[in-house]
């Protein structure tokens, strides 16, 4: 990022009335300035002060290990019920570090504006986007923006990147599960897509579903530190809980069972859902976490879920056993059983 | 969720259980087909076939509208968006339905072709006014459920004199396709494949009403129970269709009395009778060309008949050899009998039919239930 413009002889952003335009991506004065009004004064930190193109960190701890990892966020509509890009960019991320077992440190931002893009939504976004890195104790601390033209982006694009610090002779890997374990879900699944979803327009239905975007990184502490040997945690994002589940039993070598009966649904979501023909199991969440702990450990696990505010609902949904298939299985509240298996394509509502 | 739970009731679910066990004879055999993929999908999403006994089987029939659709009719619509540069929407499920040259809407999308989804005929026509410079068409599927907003929209446009918006008309009747199954050879000549009845359908029924289905009663003698789409009403059917059969029965029983008369939605009716009329004979995939099983726009409505207004025709493709997804829309074969089934066919890469929606026999046996083709390894 650059350095300050001199204040008084450049009139302050407009973010009343102003847009982006293709002069605050041409890396000339207009781009330092929304660098300098709209990026750097909200993120504000030792670390992003020096405006060079790079942050300096500290090394991590003596015998720790660093954790990468980087999350592309192009949600539509960019406010939604619960939260909006911006915070959800941070929370994205924040938890990709964190389900590894790490604790996160830093993050870096690109931002990826359209041409026309108004300045004050721009402005809701960052502020946002601060509030969640503040709030999470992870600051922003180095970052980049572009801009393209009119009609090649959708209003904002961001990826970040978060750097978190692994303690020594931790291993938390989806490669971990093991016959007898026990699956843990933090709280109710599908919140966040069902809350995208009612926000399309094509949609035309009313409901009060809130996403459950969150900073899972506390959470998850509390865990640890309750069951220091949780084999496997993963936020389950896009393709819902049914995916990283799949994931989870093709790298670990192990089938995982269900029980329909025990899976965490909030009513409205579970309305919503039968009204379009989804399954919930499918639908996206961004403040739930899925840990994977040794059968005489899950009633701890369990209960340090729950001591957390983020964790209230959480629920044991399911176990893992031998299957060199890979099997995902439920046990249907109705009394039969079915695979839970891989999506196909995007999930698409039935006609009839 | 209050008024839907009461359908999905494990403990209910047990005592029907029970009933059907206490009910069969253990020395005979009975297959039924449910001939809606409604029906097939709450099978496969419930484990209803757990419930069953052993000598109960279920054969999954061709009543999912997107299974159905020929090559050629989704070819139709792509040529009419990349050729003529119309907006072509549909239901969300027809999107992945594999074309000819490997294409499909949504990868004709991918190329450029402006096709989008729609929840209903309605959006369908508010997007042509939305878009008064595109021709647009709305790609039109489905059994007598989803005919008559079809018809609705056609008339509306009409009214309003809209010139940018047409139908390109894929409905397809029921009583036409049972027809076709009960008159196959495979069915025909005695003990090739048992059929001893039909779970007919839930929402169809509400339109067409159940006298429809007196003829394959009478004239078939197979027994026929129309039942809902809940597992409930799925294992009421099954219990009423044993019932039937060993009491030697053949008669039209309604379990879905909640919503199904014997005359049906009248006005329905003659709103589809107002806007369309017999086409004289349809491909359907997996059963062929079958006389008098779909419907065609009325030239009084000519102008919103999309195969009128951009004269295009129907170019027949031929399915897959290796593909058995007639054998097993007639119960003949299962999905695990395909040679292809789950290598090169598969929910990702449909070949047939049966394949393209989760209602469908082969994908609702892929994605639901192929842990059964393996061995069970113990815990």
């Amino acid at each position: 990022m650059s350095g300050p413009i001199k204040k008084g002889y450049v009139r302050p952003l407009d973010l009343k009335h102003g847009r982006v335009d293709l002069g605050h991506g041409g890396g000339g004065r207009a781009m330092a300035q929304l660098i300098d009004e709209m990026f750097a004064a909200a993120f504000a930190n030792e670390y992003l002060a020096p405006g060079d193109d790079g942050a300096v960190l500290p090394a991590p701890g003596a015998g720790e290990r660093m954790v990468l990892a980087t999350d592309a966020h192009v949600v539509s509509p960019l406010f939604f019920p619960g939260g909006d890009i911006g915070c959800l960019s941070v929370h994205g991320t924040v938890n990709d570090v964190a389900v590894m077992g790490a604790r996160p440190l830093y993050l870096a931002a690109a931002f990826v504006l359209e041409e026309g893009f108004p300045l004050a939504d721009l402005a809701r976004i960052v502020r946002s986007m601060a509030a969640a890195a503040r709030d999470a104790g992870v600051p922003v601390v180095t970052g980049d923006t572009k801009v393209v033209e009119q009609g090649k982006g959708d209003g904002v694009f961001i990826t970040t990147t978060g750097v978190g610090a692994l303690a020594r002779g931790r291993d938390i890997s989806g490669r971990g599960a093991r016959p007898g374990d026990v699956v843990l879900v933090s709280g109710t699944l599908g919140d966040h897509g069902m809350a995208i979803l009612s926000q399309r327009e094509a949609l035309g239905f009313e409901t009060e579903i809130v996403s459950d975007t969150a900073a899972l990184h506390r959470l998850v502490d509390d865990l640890l530190l309750a069951v220091p040997d949780v084999h496997v945690l993963r936020d389950p994002t896009r393709g819902g809980l049914a995916t990283t589940l799949n994931e989870i039993a093709v790298q670990s070598g192990v089938g995982i069972t269900l029980d329909e009966a025990t899976i965490p649904i909030d009513a409205q979501v579970e309305a919503a859902c039968e009204f379009l023909g989804l399954d919930p199991l499918y639908v996206a969440n961004e403040g739930k976490l899925v840990a994977v702990v040794p059968g005489d450990r899950a009633a701890a696990a369990l209960a340090a879920l729950q001591a957390h505010p983020l964790g209230r609902r959480a629920a044991a949904i399911g176990e893992v056993s031998e299957d060199p298939n890979c099997f995902v299985q439920i046990r249907t509240a109705f009394g039969g059983r079915r695979m839970v298996d891989w999506l196909s394509g995007d999930q698409l509502p039935r006609i009839c | 969720m209050k008024y839907v739970d009461e359908f999905r009731d494990g403990a209910l679910a047990r005592k029907l259980a029970a009933a059907i066990r206490a009910e069969v004879a253990p020395d005979r055999r009975y297959a039924f087909m449910e001939f809606c993929g409604g029906h097939t999908h709450a099978i496969s999403r419930y484990g209803v076939t757990d419930l069953l006994p052993p000598n109960v089987r279920m054969i999954h029939g061709p009543g999912c509208p997107v299974c159905v659709l020929p090559i050629g009719r989704i070819d139709m619509a792509i040529r009419l968006a990349s050729e003529s540069g119309a907006t072509i929407v549909t239901y969300g499920d027809c999107l992945r339905v594999p074309a000819s040259g490997g294409l499909s809407l949504l990868k004709a999308k991918a190329r450029g072709a402006d096709i989008r989804m729609v929840y209903s005929a309605a959006d369908a026509l508010a997007l042509a006014q939305k878009l008064p410079s595109r021709q647009v068409v709305f790609f039109a599927i489905g059994f007598e459920t989803t005919t008559p907003p079809t018809a609705l929209v056609i008339r509306q446009a009409q009214a309003l004199g809209l010139d940018n918006f047409s139908v390109l008309c894929n409905h397809v009747l029921t009583p036409s396709a049972i027809m076709s199954i009960l008159e196959s050879p495979d069915v025909r000549e005695l003990g090739t494949v048992p059929l001893d009845g039909f779970i007919g359908p839930a929402h169809v029924s509400t339109v067409i009403g159940s006298r429809p289905y007196d003829f394959f009663a009478e004239e078939y003698r197979k027994p026929v129970v129309i039942a809902g789409f809940e597992p409930l009403d799925v294992m009421q059917a099954v219990r009423m269709l044993v019932r039937q059969v060993n009491q030697g029965r053949a008669e039209v029983e309604n379990e879905f009395t909640r919503a199904v008369t014997a005359d049906g939605n009248r006005k329905a009716q003659a709103l589809v009778a107002e806007v369309f009329e017999l086409r004289r004979s349809f491909e359907w995939r997996g059963l062929g060309r079958v006389p008098y099983s779909a419907l065609k726009i009325r030239r009084s409505f000519a102008d919103f008949d999309a195969e009128t207004r951009f004269g295009i025709d129907y170019l027949a493709v031929a399915d897959n050899k290796a593909c058995e997804c007639g054998a097993i829309l007639r119960g003949v074969k299962k999905p695990a009998d395909c040679r292809i089934f789950g290598t090169v066919c598969t929910p990702e890469n449909p070949i047939g039919s049966c394949m393209v929606s989760s209602e469908g026999a082969c994908a609702a046996h892929y994605n639901f239930g192929r842990f059964r083709d393996v061995p069970v390894v113990a815990a």
